[in-house]
């Protein structure tokens, strides 16, 4: 790739010329900003850079962004990411997708992304909800949810993506809402991760499922209702930063209060992104029993998958000598026939 | 007679050598039996001794299905010639059966009078039960068998096991080496040196498992066999099948899987490109990816996908970020592929499917050939979503298939299915071996200039720029939606639909154009005219051989090009009075023809699994000719005889 010098770019050099369509309201347009601040913060090239998507209001990213992209068929996006980084490791590449595009048609193909650990930076916007097909329940509606394909209300089971994601080998798992001001930071923290970084984004969609996430981005009950995730750090939460997350003897969180007649800080649970097992429990904490965990849940170093296939090749080449074709052609037991197979010379690989 | 035999072929001229032009064996045993490898090891000695050879393998289904049933039955079928051969050859001249089920599942495809030799020692009570024989019937006592067949009992499993009783091996593993036994004793029948399989047998297990003791085991069985038969008083002669005048030049032994993948790999070379196959392990295609994955050194990647349809999204992927994306499957799995199919149309990236057709519908016969996946190729897509489609007439001869889909799918920027089957994947055949040198390479360009670049700009072969992330100044978007002509952008346009789905078509008549025109074997007019593709070309070639020796006027042209079909196809057809049209279908390419050209063509159609026996062609010509026929399609019978 050429090295010379581009000029500063700034958010507004990766939005395309094309106007977007998203309903005016919706929670896309806020993470498609601060993804455009991200990209520009960390000096992407948006010629190295790809945005890969598959079907759904989300998945129209991929043309708003002045960068190199693919809006994909339902649920595969994972699976053309995947291509895009074996043929071209050096690319900067971001996938998009939502609830249902990720976690019902294309769930197979999400699974293996992550487990393979392919270096892609995977947002999926989850709003509950189909908005493209007009408001059906999606695979992460709650029980009950009442829409235009469930009037006697979903009796699907809710995926939760974190849990999912985790369980399927993810190296680093993440959740925000679409109008929070730490998105950037965790976008950030994923585009710097290599491996296959795994971003939940609540986002509102104000058409079909509007203000489903009102108790993790209303000012009044925020606070109560989120906890943000720091390494090291222990989880308080609280309008007054008055509670917090223990870990009872059997293993279970429980929220407590802290002060003076409470429990101490020393004895809160204290966040390591490097625990596995810990990060699950915390992606089964659920509002309205639990504050939602915010920020990075998982983060460990791991070898990516595109670099283990480059490394086969080059240790091939380095063992066995570059191909040659010739040499190939006539592997295996080569005989001559000369002069119209009369005297022929048998046994050649004598 | 060749210099290179062993000492184990010199010194038996005691009984008579009767020379044949061609002779068809077969090999057929328990999955466990190792007729596999015996049965390539006598085509690798065969073709390496200068006859033209032509090969089907049988594979049970199931990996291990019982032992002793005939559900675990596997077969090798050779045809070794002194003449130029196309095809296994239809009835078996020698059946070599290891247990009861092969017998029973083989012997009706043993010509009458043909020689039948038997494993004595495993026609048991049990087994004979197991191979479903009625109760107290053992074929061998069966005096109606022993009529109509040349039947040998031989007690291959005590002689195998008496002849390494000093070897120290445990009784499984010398029981293992009758396959060698019966090996040797073939090569003495019919006149081989032994040596090409000494010589694989110490490679294989000597030098690669590190087993020299095996090697010994398995080396001294096939020389027992091959002592047993010229000192036994059991058979009166042997026979002798002279070398082929083969065109002179370097050849080798291939299957069409290991062709498809050498192509791939040569085409990637060609095109300076890196081949990234991306597939899911199916019956028959997963030796394409195990060839591929095992050619590292070649810059080669490939990537065993989650399912089908993630191997040629992944694939599409590929293509869109520069290299070589490359998928395979078989009927099943092109099924599921078919979506991204018309995402590679739409977004008009260059792709490469190979799909080895099994029999169907559903998962059908993973393991058996069948030809009925050209109407899911040609249409199973939603929209109008023309796409290329090859088919390789022979094994070897998916090694140019290969190569011309990189060059057609990277420079008219289309998808192409490249249509092999089950039979010729696994067959096999002499191949003329090319150098690389003489292969012409694949020329691509990427754009870069932005001032004159547009995403869905058009050269004269109305191909799009191929324009690749890290360009600068390049930036796009593709996607499944439809594309404004030139700009490329979304476009819900009524009237650029019609366009962009006309330039789809367009593009078709732009590859029809660069095809050469048709040249019918045989005679450019005529009563006859036999249309075949892909991998029934050696036996349709073989039946209109045969007839035009008996003066009949019947020529034939074999389609590779099946999607867009050459452009003179309309006029051929029209300067013969009839076509028949033999499909391993229920008459797909038949429909398309009549359909394009509105031709009374009618059909011979076969669907078992097998490739077509001469003999059935062969009556169907002459039905055809003789006015026959009437005006029904003809499907093959059960007992392989056309009848009206
Ligand atoms: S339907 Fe919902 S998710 Fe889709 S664009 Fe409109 S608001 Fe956004």
């Amino acid at each position: 790739m050429p090295d010379t010098p581009l000029p500063t770019v700034t958010a507004k050099d990766f939005a395309s010329d094309q106007d977007v369509r998203w309903c005016p309201g919706c929670g896309d347009y806020a993470i498609l900003n601060q993804v455009r601040k991200v990209a520009a913060k960390l000096k992407q090239r948006r010629e190295n850079t790809v945005f890969v998507s598959g079907i759904g209001c989300s998945s129209r990213f991929p043309y708003y962004m002045n960068t190199y992209g693919f809006h994909t068929i339902h649920g595969r996006a994972p699976a053309v990411a995947t291509g895009v980084k074996i043929a071209n490791p050096k690319l900067d590449v971001w996938m998009v997708t939502g609830d249902g595009d990720g976690l019902s048609i294309g769930g197979n193909h999400l699974m293996h992304a992550l487990r393979r650990n392919v270096n892609l930076n995977i947002m999926l916007f989850n709003n509950r909800i189909y908005g493209l097909t007009k408001g059906q329940y999606s695979p992460t509606s709650e029980e009950g949810k009442k829409t235009k394909s469930s009037p006697m209300g979903s009796i699907d089971m809710p995926i939760s993506p974190l849990s999912f994601a985790l369980a399927a080998e993810a190296s680093f798992v993440a959740r925000c809402v679409d109008v929070d001001r730490n998105l950037p930071d965790v976008l950030e923290a994923a585009a710097k991760h290599k491996g296959a970084s795994f971003v939940e984004i609540y986002q509102d969609c104000n058409i079909f499922n509007h203000k489903a996430y009102e108790y993790a981005t209303d000012k009044t009950t925020k606070s109560e209702n989120t906890v943000w995730l720091e390494h090291g750090k222990p989880l308080i939460f609280g309008n007054d930063n008055d509670k917090g997350i223990r870990m009872t003897g059997d293993g279970k969180l429980e929220v407590v209060d802290l002060g003076d007649k409470g429990v101490a800080e020393d004895d809160l649970l204290f966040h390591d992104v490097h625990d596995a097992s810990q990060a699950f429990l915390l992606s089964r904490m659920k509002y309205p029993e639990f504050p939602e965990p915010m920020g990075v849940f998982y983060s460990i170093e791991d070898d990516c998958y595109e670099e283990l296939l480059e490394k086969q090749v080059a240790l091939a080449i380095e063992t066995r000598g570059a191909g040659d074709l010739d040499k190939l052609f006539n592997a295996g037991d080569v005989y001559e026939v000369v002069g119209g197979g009369q005297d022929s010379t048998h046994g050649l690989h004598e | 007679m060749t210099r290179t035999q062993s000492k184990a072929s010199e010194s038996n001229q005691a009984k008579p050598n009767r020379a044949l032009p061609a002779a068809v064996i077969r090999f057929a045993g328990d999955s466990g039996d190792g007729m596999q490898l015996a049965g390539s090891q006598f085509t690798d000695t065969s073709a390496i001794f200068g006859n033209d050879i032509a090969t089907l393998p049988d594979f049970p289904a199931e990996i291990r299905a019982p032992a002793g049933t005939v559900a675990g039955v596997s077969g090798f079928q050779i045809n070794f010639a002194s003449t130029e051969i196309h095809t296994p050859g239809d009835a078996v001249n020698a059946l070599i059966a290891m247990n009861p089920a092969a017998l029973k599942a083989h012997i009706a495809d043993v010509e009458s009078g043909g020689i039948v030799i038997v494993n004595e020692d495993e026609f048991t009570k049990v087994n004979l039960r197991k191979a479903g024989y009625e109760d107290s019937y053992n074929p061998l006592e069966d005096e109606a068998l022993d009529e109509k067949y040349k039947l040998f009992k031989v007690p291959m499993t005590r002689l195998n096991k008496e002849s390494l009783a000093e070897s120290g091996m445990g009784a499984k593993d010398i029981n293992r080496c009758k396959n060698m036994y019966a090996l040797g004793l073939i090569y003495w029948l019919y006149d081989r040196p032994i040596d090409t399989t000494v010589k694989h047998l110490n490679n294989y297990f000597g030098v690669k498992k590190k087993k020299p003791e095996v090697a010994e085991a398995n080396i001294n069985a096939l020389k027992a066999g091959y002592f047993f038969g010229e000192t036994a008083e059991l058979f009166p002669a042997r026979f002798h099948v002279d070398k082929a005048s083969i065109a002179p030049g370097k050849y080798r032994k291939i299957t069409g899987n290991e062709a498809m993948a050498m192509g791939l790999v040569a085409a990637s070379q060609l095109a300076q490109k890196t081949a990234i196959y991306c597939s899911y392990p199916i019956t028959p295609a997963s030796d394409v990816l195990h060839n591929l994955a095992a050619m590292k050194n070649f810059g080669v990647k490939t990537f065993q996908a989650e399912d089908e349809i993630a191997a040629v999204c992944a694939a599409i992927g590929v293509s869109f970020a520069g290299q070589l994306g490359m998928t395979g499957t078989s009927g099943p799995g092109l099924a599921l592929k078919s979506e991204a199919l018309g995402l590679a149309v739409i977004t008009e990236l260059p792709l490469v499917v190979v799909n080895v057709q099994r029999g169907g519908p559903s998962t059908g016969l993973p393991t058996k050939t069948e030809q009925s996946d050209l109407l899911q190729a040609m249409y199973g897509r939603n929209g109008d979503c023309p796409l290329v489609l090859l088919a390789p007439n022979s094994p070897g001869d998916c090694f140019d298939t290969a190569i011309e889909a990189v060059r057609i799918a990277t420079r008219y920027m289309v998808p192409v299915i490249i249509l092999s089957d089950g039979y010729i994947a696994n067959g096999s055949e002499p191949w003329s071996i090319p150098k690389a040198a003489d292969l012409d390479p694949i020329p691509i360009s990427h754009p870069s200039d932005p001032e004159r670049y547009q995403v869905y700009g058009r050269d004269d072969r109305l191909a799009r720029p191929w324009a690749i992330p890290g360009t600068p100044g390049l930036e796009h978007r593709i996607g499944g939606l439809e594309k404004e002509d030139g700009s490329g952008n979304v476009s819900y346009d009524p009237d650029n639909h019609q366009r962009m789905t006309d330039l789809r078509h367009e593009k078709m008549d732009a590859v029809a154009r660069s095809l050469p025109p048709l040249e019918p074997h045989g005679d450019a007019t005529g009563d006859l005219l036999v249309i075949g593709w892909g991998g029934t070309y050696g036996s349709i070639t073989t039946a209109v051989n045969r007839a035009r020796e008996q003066g009949k006027s019947v020529s034939s042209i074999h389609l590779r090009h099946v999607n867009p079909m050459p452009t003179n196809l309309g006029d051929v057809c029209k300067r013969f009075k009839k076509i028949l049209i033999p499909e391993l279908n229920m008459g797909q390419l038949r429909l398309l023809i009549r359909g394009k050209y509105l031709v009374d063509a009618r059909g011979l159609n076969k669907v078992q699994g097998k490739p077509f026996l001469i003999e059935e062609l062969g009556d169907a010509i002459d039905l055809m000719l003789s006015g026959e026929w009437g005006d029904a399609e003809f499907r093959v019978p059960r007992d392989h005889h056309v009848t009206v």
